[in-house]
């Protein structure tokens, strides 16, 4: 299975996600935002980070960046698509998931180990995982906040679109276990196709137990089979 | 322009200085050229008033590749892999502007270790404030954590470990440390020593503004009620950037067009131009038309004075200036060629074909002026206290009333703030004694922590010194490493008042005492001098910041029981000192005696055997004993994993207090499975280390026999409650 990074200027968390997917045995390649020709590939994994130094508001300028409009056809031509926090950011403002990332409700930076449970485990992204299964995940954002129209956050809900929400050791989805204010807890998202997820945990810092755990493994696992 | 007195009393010289300003040029300077001196000779570039205590440092070990001298230090961890690392001070800007300040420290110090061809793969900092009462500590405090993180969680190091201290001596004078930690190939370091003649000067990075003009030079003399009006000289970060500068730099650096390269930092273009050509006994001459400015009309004296921030200068072999710009381009960045190398010995600027100025290097860096300054010796202080006078309290109130103070609570409110993740390596986070970071790609490993004891070099500077070296290496070894060698940021008073400087000398001395014993050398650091207010010195608060190895990572250890039923031992004598404790500026607000004697032999034979029962896998867990004494130790190692602890009375308990909260050196708590015990006190008796058996772990509960019994719960919602509600 072929991998490919887009690295922006800004973004860091792209040598820890290669190294998960070659780990993980993709072939993977990084891509430079200038290209204007993506190289063939069964995922596209736009990382983590501070594109463009978060300046405007995250995600905003590499949303419109010459790689970009290649990313959108291959998502719709079915292509997988996975945003990691920056990267989820940037596919809300590419329009590719609907919704936005607002201000961490404490207007804080956090960064910590955080419990998720899966929500949708019928996925190219999460088939390995069990049904509400609790992971624990390291999140490290500002803007991980969550918000959508009501419309859409119905649509998310009856469609089951939602992949992951915060929630304590036990599974309880409640306030005092929301990190950051996300409407609903709602940690990662789908497309109606269920082909691109968008995520502000971080699964690539969760792949080996001598640095932290391996819950994050099954994602790429579920991808690679 | 005429030089008058005020203007060189404005460039921070003293009319002695001008003097031989006048003399080494052997003519009047214009004000260009008194700018550039004012730079290179104020305190925090110079080390005018510290070089001669700083020549009596050790600095040399079997592992010590680069010591003081360089942007940073370098040892050799094996494999071809070096570490390189250096703390630094951004104190003053800091209390001014504590976002930007703290930003750009770190900013700064990230800069230094990949100017050697280093990735940077840890932040850590040291971060003093006023007492919590003071009006401005609380803005200070968000804001000081916010630059710190704003900056390293941007560019994407991790920030993996500090100390957070509040002690009223910084009421009006933050200490803001940052250290960097980067890994290099042994073969692919780079210097900041110039070589050639009519080789390019290339200005790369940021375009320069005209902010943080004077910085340094503000950082070297005292603040008063004006200090505000310093806001403009505070520089401003953009991790952006950097971040862009520093992928382009290590790009650069795979293949060998660079012949020598500096960051701009204090002071930068001068300090950076000047530093080159003095190390390789060159000549530059630059034309300042071609310095990218951010700002128009901008004068040769502003730039050369600019401290603004994310800039290089590196001279490059002949020929490789093409390969060289088409990376710079690629990451967005200028690259300017704004001079060459040349053999005349001396800076020259031209500006619109014009010389501006020019001076001798040699004036410039190595006839800087050297002082001698006055100081006088400490005695050591008498223990007035008398513990059977003090009110009687409760043991547990005791045990409460230090949990719940600022300076004990858990800090996770500050650490949250820092992406301690990113890279992938960090094996052990914030809260354990050091952080481990695993070399990216090999099953070693590093542990670094940075320490500081304010209230015991100022109570007696040589044993303060000593001490804070030794906590630094129980601290790397209680993680299971080998300590290797240190970084030191010295913040001080100001160096013309004799107590002051006494208190310079003598911790330097304390320092040169353990370094040497315990082979634990100095290979980089930093002297900031005039940390005080209106004739108000702070506390003598030498910062040191270690680094151990781990040559194979299996199983990070920490602090933290591990399981119940588990033997605790506790290494090293407890005599109960209670001279400059915790327990009595806690309870009673009494900052008073002498600190903990150090044994230097016993500290050695101590923490080399831990660290044998580490590697023959014989422990659990591993904490060292300090600010508050075992009681606290025991409870950091029950709190993380709430499992609880039965500690017993010793029979020749001489007074409860004393030995539970006294701060005696060179000890450590183990716990050790039961199986193991055995074989663990077989070792012990057989290297005549002193131990005691003191207890074992259980379920739940915190209990001293017949004294105390707490549930962890409620101990650890005591230690969390303070950040959260401050």
């Amino acid at each position: 299975m072929r991998s490919s990074v887009i690295v922006f200027p800004g973004s860091n968390c792209d040598r820890d996600i290669a190294v998960a997917l070659e780990k993980m045995q993709f072939k993977n390649q990084m891509v430079w935002h200038k290209e204007t020709k993506l190289p063939k590939t069964d995922l596209i994994v736009i990382p983590g980070g501070f594109s463009y130094g978060d300046y405007l508001r995250s995600g905003a300028i590499a949303g419109k960046s010459l790689i970009i409009d290649e990313v959108i056809k291959a998502a719709a031509a079915g292509c997988l698509v996975l945003g990691i926090c920056n990267g989820f950011q940037i596919l809300t403002e590419t329009g590719l998931l609907k919704g936005t990332l607002l201000r961490n409700k404490n207007l804080k930076f956090i960064n910590k180990d955080v419990n998720l449970i899966v929500r949708n485990n019928k996925t190219k992204f999460t088939s390995k995982y069990k049904l509400n299964q609790i992971l624990r995940i390291n999140i490290a954002h500002n803007e991980g906040n969550y918000f959508t129209n009501p419309q859409h956050l119905e649509k998310l809900k009856k469609e089951n679109l939602i992949a992951f929400k915060y929630c304590d050791e036990k599974g309880d989805i409640n306030k005092d276990s929301n990190p950051n204010g996300a409407m609903e807890n709602i940690a990662g998202i789908f497309n109606d196709k269920k082909n691109i997820l968008g995520m502000m945990p971080h699964p690539e810092r969760m792949i080996d137990n001598t640095i932290s755990n391996s819950d994050g493994v099954n994602l790429f696992s579920s991808l690679i089979s | 322009m005429k030089i008058t007195d005020k203007i060189i009393k404005n460039h921070g010289l003293n009319l002695e200085e001008y003097k031989r300003i006048q003399k080494l040029l052997k003519r009047n300077p214009n004000l260009l050229e008194l700018g550039i001196f004012s730079a290179m000779w104020n305190e925090h570039c110079s080390y005018k008033s510290s070089r001669i205590h700083l020549k009596k440092l050790p600095t040399k070990n079997k592992h010590v590749i680069q010591g003081p001298g360089e942007n940073a230090g370098v040892i050799d961890i094996g494999d071809n892999d070096a570490i390189v690392f250096k703390i630094e001070s951004h104190n003053h800007p800091s209390y001014i502007e504590p976002y930007q300040g703290a930003a750009t420290g770190v900013g700064g110090i990230l800069r230094d270790v990949f100017t050697m061809g280093a990735r940077p793969i840890a932040l850590l900092n040291s971060i003093h404030f006023g007492s919590p009462e003071h009006p401005k500590t609380k803005s200070l405090l968000n804001g000081v954590v916010a630059g710190i993180g704003g900056y390293g969680n941007c560019i994407g190091i991790p920030t993996v470990a500090g100390e957070t201290k509040f002690n009223e001596t910084y009421n009006e004078n933050i200490l803001v440390n940052a250290m960097a930690v980067g890994h290099v190939k042994k073969n692919k370091i780079f210097y900041s020593q110039a070589k050639g003649l009519n080789k390019s000067v290339v200005y790369v990075g940021s375009k320069t503004g005209r902010d943080g003009i004077h910085g340094a030079s503000m950082a070297s003399a005292e603040f008063d009620e004006n200090s505000e009006e310093k806001k403009p000289t505070v520089q401003v970060g953009d991790p952006f950037t950097e971040k862009l500068l520093l992928e382009a730099c290590l790009e650069l650096m795979k293949d060998d067009s660079i012949i020598s390269i500096q960051d701009m930092g204090a002071a930068g273009l001068t300090s950076s131009s000047v530093e080159m050509a003095s190390k390789g006994s060159l000549g530059i001459e630059l034309e300042l038309d071609k310095v990218p400015c951010r700002e128009e009309n901008m004068t040769p004296y502003e730039m050369m004075l600019s401290e603004s921030q994310e800039r290089m200068l590196i001279i490059l072999e002949d020929n490789k200036e093409k390969e060289a710009r088409k990376i710079f381009e690629k990451w967005d960045l200028d690259f300017v060629i704004i001079g060459k190398t040349n053999n005349s010995k001396n800076l020259t600027l031209k500006f619109n074909g014009e010389i501006k100025g020019e001076i001798p290097i040699d004036a410039l860096a190595s006839e800087a002026p050297v002082y001698d300054r006055k100081w006088i010796k400490k005695k050591l202080p008498k223990n007035k206290f008398d513990l059977k006078k003090l009110k009687k309290i409760k043991l547990e109130d005791a045990l409460i009333k230090i949990l719940s103070s600022p300076n004990h609570s858990n800090k996770s409110w500050i650490t949250d703030q820092y992406d301690q993740m990113v890279m992938c390596d960090t094996a052990k986070r914030s809260g354990a004694d050091a952080a481990i970071i695993r070399i990216h790609n090999k099953d070693k490993a590093i542990a670094v922590s940075v320490d500081s004891s304010a209230n015991y070099c100022k109570s007696h500077p040589i044993t303060g010194g000593k001490q804070i070296v030794c906590e630094n290496w129980r601290n790397i070894i209680s993680v299971g490493a080998k300590p290797i060698a240190i970084t030191n940021c010295l913040n001080f008073g100001n160096p013309e008042n004799k107590e002051v400087m006494g208190e310079f000398a003598e911790c330097i001395d304390g320092i040169k005492e353990a370094c040497e014993f315990l082979n634990y050398p100095i290979v980089s650091g930093n002297v900031s001098f005039y940390n005080g207010t209106n004739k108000k010195n702070i506390f003598p608060t030498p910062v040191i910041g270690g680094v151990g190895l781990i040559k194979k990572l299996t199983k990070p250890l920490d602090h933290s029981f591990k399981q119940e039923k588990s033997e605790i031992i506790l290494i090293g004598k407890t005599f109960g000192h209670l001279g400059q404790s915790c327990f009595l500026k806690e309870n009673y607000s009494l900052v008073e005696g002498t600190p903990p004697e150090i044994n230097l032999t016993n500290e050695k034979n101590n923490g080399e055997m831990v660290l044998k029962l580490i590697n023959e896998n014989l422990v659990n867990s591993v904490h060292d004993v300090s600010n508050g004494g075992l009681i606290i130790s025991l409870c950091e190692m029950s709190m993380v994993n709430r499992i609880g602890v039965k500690v017993e009375k010793p029979k020749n308990l001489r007074n409860l207090f004393e030995y539970f909260f006294g701060e005696d050196q060179g000890r450590y708590v183990l716990e050790i499975d039961n199986q193991q015990i055995s074989k663990v006190e077989k070792i012990l008796k057989l290297n005549n280390i002193y131990y005691e058996k003191i207890g074992h772990t259980q379920k739940k509960y915190f209990e001293i026999d017949g004294e105390l019994k707490v549930d962890i719960n409620d101990l650890f919602k005591i230690n969390n409650n303070w950040y959260n509600s401050y």
